[in-house]
């Protein structure tokens, strides 16, 4: 420590151990172009997925496909109806959320998607919610639909039989969620080049 | 040391506000063009790195999503830094000495226009005595440059002269969101923007974005004729406290300029990135530049200041002079934080 010698008119005082500095940053955020592309199609009740020529089909997009590097100008309207391929139970009240606990929020891969999209499971109980399950959007009346998710208002099951092969999108590539492969890290040796075709297994 | 060079550079206009486009769909067209320019794909990079800051977005981890722009799969070797892309530079160049790779490719992107910027800036202040008071990135520079007017160093007709030649330089820039052909003594006449600082004293508010090739050795030479070979490159950065600095001279590119090694020969043309005119004489002192040197001949940050960015464009400003065969040795100079808290200076030369 260093022997700090304070001024005769502070020697008294009380030292300051924390002080608060709050800070509050507005920002307007656009939405680009793949975005608002996306957005118009929800006010449409249509769910428009994006891709790249060769390319996977992204939804939400946001521009790029990440495997090519390169921009997503194909539209490719993908179905209302998917299947849940990861869940949890929110078993907490969040500040800000309208949501009655316990709720569900889940990834869902949509027909036709190869990314998922987490939203709100709704219209079953929270405990049997699972893995594979089929699913169908909800959306909202049609005089509050807006260029938002949420015009969405959850998915409830829509009575298909459960999927029981689904995987997280890109699992068996090693770009799921913390999935290896065959207990190896996803490199180039075991990754196949979607630009080249080159190397890997997958 | 090994032998990097520049070879190729790219850049998007720059824009007041880019609103049409999100951040990766606005740095797109500069990495694909800085890579088919040499005909190259990300297949054939061996290290990427990237400059740009959360606080301009206004959303945690930006960085990752305008990655995707990039093709980084399978896994690349990668690196971001949270500063001005002239560092993701450094950083590659770093990288490159080690031996282990050949090829680098370098960008950096801000959307300055999401929030209020100069009290965005305000962020990178200390936090405890400086940051609550909120003073803006305008009103920090112009204590600057009233500290080198009360100085006796500089006039206001000379922060004028370098508003007025930076803009008319920046006619030739076809990347340039300001430029005009008005005398200084027009400037003169403006009213004070925060004085002694007129409107025309201060950058624009800027989104673009920048990309750059480095590459080693033969991996250079065999991609293009003549590239702008880094002769020497070095940064320094000064204390936080803007009390405990004199800000009418700057230690940190005067040092940064001679481990560089400036001085080692003729300069035939320096960008400095300097955002606000008094800044540019600051530095040309600092760098020791004489009169015949040419500065800023794209307008410099004047012209265009997309945050993160302008440093990086200033070494791609000086790099494509060399291997266009306009100059034969150059300086570029990058800054970051307020009143030129930290520099970077880079040494550029062609070969025969």
């Amino acid at each position: 420590m260093v022997d700090v010698q304070l001024p005769e008119s502070l020697r008294d005082v009380e030292p300051v151990r924390s002080v608060r500095t709050p800070a509050q940053l507005d920002y307007t955020f656009t939405a680009g172009d793949a975005t608002t592309r996306f957005l118009t199609g929800i006010t449409q009740k249509r769910i428009i997925g994006q891709q790249a020529p060769g390319g996977r089909v992204y939804v939400p997009p946001r521009g790029a496909d990440p495997e090519l590097g390169q921009p997503t100008p194909i539209e490719v309207e993908v179905a209302q109806v998917g299947t849940v391929t990861s869940f949890c139970v929110v078993n907490l009240q969040f500040y800000g959320s309208v949501m009655e606990i316990p709720y569900v929020s889940a990834l869902i891969l949509l027909d036709g998607a190869d990314l998922s999209i987490m939203h709100l499971i709704q219209e079953v109980p929270a405990d049997e919610v699972r893995i594979g399950m089929r699913v169908e959007a909800v959306w909202r009346d049609d005089a509050d639909i807006e260029p938002t998710l949420e015009s969405i208002k959850w998915f409830r099951p829509n009575g298909e039989p459960d999927d029981p092969d689904v995987r997280i999108p890109g699992e068996g590539r090693g770009t799921g969620l913390g999935s290896w492969i065959g207990g190896v890290a996803p490199t180039e040796a075991v990754v196949r080049n979607p630009r080249t075709g080159e190397g890997g297994e997958a | 040391m090994r032998d990097v060079a520049i070879i190729s550079v790219a850049q998007t206009p720059s824009r007041r506000a880019v609103t049409e486009l999100n951040e990766v769909e606005m740095l797109m067209p500069a990495v694909h063009r800085a890579l088919d320019q040499v005909d190259m794909t990300i297949d054939d990079i061996g290290f990427t790195c990237s400059g740009s800051t959360d606080y301009l977005a206004g959303m945690a981890f930006s960085f990752v999503s305008t990655l995707d722009g990039v093709g980084p799969w399978p896994p690349i070797q990668e690196s971001h830094v949270e500063m001005d892309g002239a560092w993701a530079l450094y950083e590659a160049w770093v990288k490159l000495q080690l031996g282990e790779i050949d090829t680098a490719l370098v960008y950096a992107y801000a959307k300055s226009s999401p929030g209020d910027l100069p009290m965005v800036l305000s962020r990178q202040l200390d936090p405890i005595t400086l940051g609550p008071l909120w003073p803006d990135s305008v009103s920090l520079a112009a204590l600057q440059a009233r500290a080198l007017l009360d100085a006796g160093r500089a006039t206001e007709a000379d922060l004028a002269e370098v508003a007025a030649r930076s803009r008319r330089a920046a006619l030739d820039n076809p990347n340039a969101q300001l430029a005009w052909d008005r005398p200084a003594a027009d400037v003169l006449a403006e009213d004070y923007h925060v004085a002694p600082l007129r409107r025309s004293d201060c950058p624009p508010i800027t989104d673009a974005a920048c990309a750059v090739v480095l590459a080693a050795d033969g991996a250079a030479r065999e991609r293009v004729e003549r590239p702008a070979w880094i002769r020497g490159i070095d940064h320094r950065v000064e204390p936080i406290h803007l009390g405990l600095r004199d800000l009418t001279v700057s230690e940190s590119t005067r040092i940064a300029a001679g481990k560089a090694g400036v001085a080692d020969g003729r300069v035939d043309v320096a960008e400095l990135h300097a955002p606000f005119t008094h800044q540019e004489l600051i530095l040309r002192e600092a760098i020791g530049l004489g009169d015949d040197v040419v500065v800023n001949p794209s307008g410099g940050a004047l012209c265009a200041n997309p945050m993160m960015t302008a440093g990086l464009i200033r070494l791609g400003e000086v790099a494509t002079r060399i291997s266009a065969g306009a100059a034969d040795r150059g300086v570029a100079h990058a800054t970051s934080g307020p009143c030129l808290q930290q520099n970077l200076v880079c040494v550029l030369e062609g070969e025969g």
